[in-house]
Parts: structure tokens; sequence; C-alpha cells
């Protein structure tokens, strides 16, 4: 088959758009859960979706929605825990996560399912998904993104600072419910393109790469998009084309492709933070003068803005440093030119 | 005549059972500017952070601008600066996205910012100082710059009534003698400014009224006290030691007996 008959093909279609919603709706929720610095969320919500799908299996219904009933559930439970603030929180989440995990394989062996049709939903099967599927994951999807991006004043002023929030008299736990049922929303909605034990990879990762880059809160949440729905379209035509010569699972590419995103782009955020780093400007105090020691002029060069060395901001003149140097150009009253040692 | 923005009378409140604050009176005039002072541990932050409702009262009745606290709706009236050494979270954020999260009192859910909100972002960047870096993120800030940006988010809210807890811990001098600048702006405009502090610094020209706290208790309340005043003399128990609420764990077979108080 070629290509063109290929992408022609209903069920690819369907995948394709199944993508392309997931990657969007995704990094929506998730960077507000980096944010909070729950970034495994995710994982832990994946895990006790699992339960939900091996109900759906034994009771004959859609998967999807037992799936999306449990999370938000599990999602609440976790909240509510988080909220209590105890120190065995952590501890108590690894309960409901293995709780959920176990709970799921159990009840699909009780049900006489075999393991390779919840593995449909543990590693995702974006290209065996239905019309039916198709829609609930547009429609879900849509109400993530829509929530997640027109709230997105009032949902960052609360990951920021909870208590500046309440202050300000936004409903703190109202928001924070609300959050935690987006991300186990997203979750079912992604467990299908990328399987629930991956899922937390496509909420991640792609916020991950875009703050390697970004200065502001509003251009990680867009590039985060934008990642996210580059790494599971591409992730999945990838997969399509290698079809032809093995079996590549397109969960797993989508998941590797936005990890060879973020592999990218890390050294230049980390060469981005260092050179911001070393340009910060020197602080002066403003009652106090400025210390320093005048040096002879021995330079083999004029320091300005060309010579190549860092030009540092000190107050209401520039210092040049160099071999643990603060050279500022200093001209006396006498016309005569020297550096001063700061 | 306007009315008044605090209001507590009989304030109690406890952690765990056990009182942090005790029997508290305050009431603040609009246009104060009072500093909460005294040592570690006495009570002073709790006792802002019971005035904003982020503890509750076990006891004792606040009322804020005239208004019982449980009814008070009227929150774009007052403006909060966390203790806070940071401003910082997962995900990267500019000074602009911060101060802009002050503003929300005003705003109406899903409905984009208007002109007025992007003046007064602006206006309370202008205050404390930091317009000229509005775009960059605040992570790459000084922590006594972090600190402005606290004071401009609650700014940005045009709020009446200012709560700071410790604006000045862990601030370089120079990040001092801004925020005091700022300050000094914001009680110029009439607002009411009510700041927890443990030393004054460049703030004590502006201080008007100094409340001392010492073991939950309200000891002090007058004309600024210099620095020495509140931490020694006619505020020290009689008894030199430190009382802890915790109930000291003595062996029963202990043999220095003579030291356990």
């Amino acid at each position: 088959m070629s290509p063109a008959e290929l992408f022609a093909q209903p069920f690819i279609q369907r995948a394709l758009i199944a993508a392309f919603f997931t990657g969007l709706a995704a990094p929506a929720v998730g960077t507000y859960l980096v944010q909070r610095r729950l970034s495994l969320m995710g994982d832990g919500l994946g895990h006790v979706a699992v339960t939900g799908v091996a109900l759906g299996l034994l009771t004959h219904t859609s998967p999807t929605w037992t799936a999306v009933v449990v999370a938000v559930f599990g999602a609440a439970v976790i909240e509510l825990i988080r909220e209590r603030g105890s120190a065995n929180g952590d501890v108590a989440l690894a309960l409901l996560f293995y709780g959920g995990l176990a709970g799921g394989v159990l009840l699909t062996g009780i049900g006489g399912e075999s393991a390779t049709h919840l593995q449909e939903y543990l590693f995702g099967s974006i290209l065996t998904i239905d019309v039916t599927d198709v829609i609930i994951t547009m429609v879900l999807a849509a109400v993530v993104i829509a929530l997640g991006v027109g709230l997105a004043p009032q949902l960052f002023a609360v990951s920021q600072d909870q208590e500046f929030a309440k202050v300000s008299g936004l409903r703190v736990r109202g928001y924070n419910l609300l959050v935690a049922v987006l991300a186990a929303v997203s979750v079912t909605v992604a467990m299908r393109t990328v399987g629930l034990l991956l899922v937390s990879a496509l909420m991640v990762v792609p916020v991950a790469t875009s703050q390697q880059v970004a200065r502001s809160f509003r251009t990680t949440l867009g590039g985060a998009m934008a990642l996210g729905t580059f790494a599971s379209l591409g992730g999945l035509v990838i997969s399509i084309f290698a079809s032809y010569k093995a079996t590549v699972a397109p969960g797993a590419t989508i998941v590797v492709l936005a990890l060879a995103c973020f592999a990218i782009t890390w050294p230049i955020g980390s060469l981005l933070r260092r050179r911001r780093r070393l340009a910060e400007p020197f602080p002066v105090d403003p009652v106090a003068p400025v210390l320093h020691e005048e040096c002879e002029n021995t330079h083999d060069h004029q320091h300005g803005p060309d010579c190549g060395h860092l030009a540092v901001e000190h107050g209401d003149h520039v210092d040049y440093v160099h071999d643990g140097h603060r050279h500022a150009v200093h001209v006396d009253k006498a016309g005569a030119r020297h550096y001063d040692e700061h | 005549m306007p009315v008044t923005p605090i209001a507590l009378s009989g304030g109690v409140v406890a952690i765990g059972g056990r009182p942090i604050l005790r029997g508290i009176n305050l009431t603040v005039e609009a246009g104060e500017f009072v500093a909460l002072m005294g040592a570690n541990g006495s009570g002073k932050s709790t006792l802002v952070r019971a005035l904003t409702g982020l503890r509750p009262l076990a006891g004792g009745r606040l009322e804020l601008f005239g208004t019982p606290f449980d009814e008070f709706e009227d929150w774009r009236r007052i403006g909060f600066v966390p203790q806070r050494t940071g401003a910082t979270s997962g995900v990267p954020a500019s000074v602009w996205e911060i101060v802009a999260s002050g503003r929300l009192t005003h705003r109406r859910l899903f409905r984009p910012m208007s002109r007025i909100d992007r003046a007064a972002i602006d206006d309370a960047l202008e205050v404390v100082g930091l317009a000229d870096k509005a775009r960059d993120g605040v992570a790459t800030l000084s922590g006594g710059q972090q600190q402005r940006v606290l004071i401009a988010r609650a700014l940005a809210g045009e709020p009446e009534l200012f709560f700071l807890d410790e604006p000045t811990a862990g601030v370089d001098l120079p990040n001092q003698y801004a925020l005091a600048d700022a300050l000094g702006q914001l009680k110029a405009r009439g607002s009411t400014i009510v700041l927890v502090a443990h030393e004054l610094g460049p703030l004590e020209p502006l201080v008007e009224r100094a409340v001392v706290m010492r073991d939950g208790r309200k000891v002090y309340d007058g004309r600024p006290l210099a620095h020495a005043d509140v931490h020694a003399a006619h505020h020290e128990s009689p008894y030199a030691l430190h009382v802890d609420h915790a109930p000291r764990v003595v062996a029963p077979l202990e043999s220095d007996q003579a030291d356990v108080r």
C-alpha cells in the first residue's frame, strides 16, 4: 500500500484526529501540574484509571467512560490527601496508585478478558480507535483545553501562590479540584493514544521542553501545547511509515519523539540560563559609595561593547569582567583615563 | 468618615489545641501605618494570617471594613504580600504575569484584560521600580527584587488595606530602600498598611504605630520604639528564661533536678 493510499484509510485519519486533540490537551493541564511540582500526578492517575478500564471490560460498558469516572474519583481522593498535607501524603498516593494498577489487572482476570485487551489501554492502540471513541476524545479534549486556557489567569494564580489566591477571594479548593479533575480527564483522553503507562509523558515532557527556552508562563503553556501536538502527530506519522519495515508502537514513538525534543532544547536552555546569570547587573547600594581601587591601564585594548569581554551593568556604568576582575573605564578631571577595579 | 479597616476584639488563635494568640484587641484606622513587631514565635505573623482569614479564629470577633469576616466578600479592598523568600514555581513566569495575577479581584471569569487592568499593572511595576524588568522571568531576579514583585502584585489590585508579612526579611539593603520608597508612595496615597517586621531598618521613618507582640499577647501599642526597647528591659518578663509551651520531658530519675523549671 502506498503512503497516499494509507493516509486515505479512515482508521489512519481517525488516529490522526485523536492524536491531534490528545497532543493539544495533555500539556494544557500538564503545565499546571508541573507548576505545582506534581509532575508525577498524571502517572498516578494513569495507574488508577487502569481499574476503571477493567471495570468497563468486566461490565461490558465503554471502558473510556468508566476510566473517566474512576480517574476523576482518584483525582479527588489525591487532592483531598494533598490538601490535608500530612507527612505521609506521598505514601498514601503510592498506595492509591498501586492499588489502582493491581485492581485493574485483577478485575481483568476475573472478567475473563485476556491481558492483551487490557494492554491496548496500557500502551495505547490509536490505530484501532473507533468513531465513538474519536468523538469522545474530541469532546473531552475540547473541554480540557477550554477550561485550561480560558481559566488560565485563575489557575495560574492558584498554582503559583495558594495563600495569595485565597486572600484574593478565589475559591482555592475548587480550583485545586478542577486541576485534578482536568488531569484525570486528560489521562483518559490520552489513554488510547499513548497508553495509561505513558500518559504522564505527554503531559509533562512538552512542558519541560518548552520551559527550557520560555521566560513567561504564557509562552510555556503555548509552547507545550504546540510541542505536544507536534510530538503526537509526528510520532504517529513516523510509526506509520516505520511500520513498512517493523512493528513500531505509535504510543512509544510519540513519547520518544517528545523526549528527543527535550534532549535538543535542554543544552540550549542551560546555555541561555548561564548567559543570563552572567549578565546579571551588579547590585548598587544607594547610600554607601561604590568601593573601588584604581588600577594601571595595562590593557592591550580598550574595553568597550565590542571587546568581547562580558559587560555587566553596575549602577550608572558598565563593568567589564575578565580573569576575575571587574574593570570600569574612568576618566578623571584632568582627562586622564584609567580603570577602576570594582 | 472612612470605615475602620480592621477591628479585632478578643481574637484567639489555637494551633493543634495550643493557644498561639490570646485575647488580641486591635483596631486599625484608615490611613494608619502599623508595624507588628516582636521576637520569632511571638505570634506576629499568625496575627496577620488571622486578619487575612488564612488562619481561622478560635474565638473573638473580626470585622474588616465594618463587615463581619464571615460575610466579607470585598477582597479587592485587601492586598496581601505573603512571607516568601522567592516567587518562583515549577514553571517560568514573567514579572508581568505575577503582577497581573494581583488584578484577578477586578476581573471576571473568561474575560480578557481591560485597558484599566493593564494600566494598574504598569503603575504597580512603576511604584516598585521594576517597570524595565516586566518581561523578565521572575526566577532571574534577586530575592529583594522578587519581594518587590510580590508587593507590586498586591498593589495591582488597588487595595485600600495592605498586609505585608516580613517584607524586609532576607532582603539586601539597596532593595530595602527601594521597598521603603514604594511603601512611602502607598502611604502618601492614603493606603492603610499593616506590616510584620523583625527589624524596621529603612522603614523606620514611615511607621506611625508599633504593636509589639510577645508570647501571643499584645504587650505594647503606641509610638514606634527604638529597636533595643522592643527586645529588652520593660517588656521582658521577670523570669529571665524563656518558657516553652511544650511540656518539658524529664526523666523521672534525673539527677540534676535543680535545673528543671
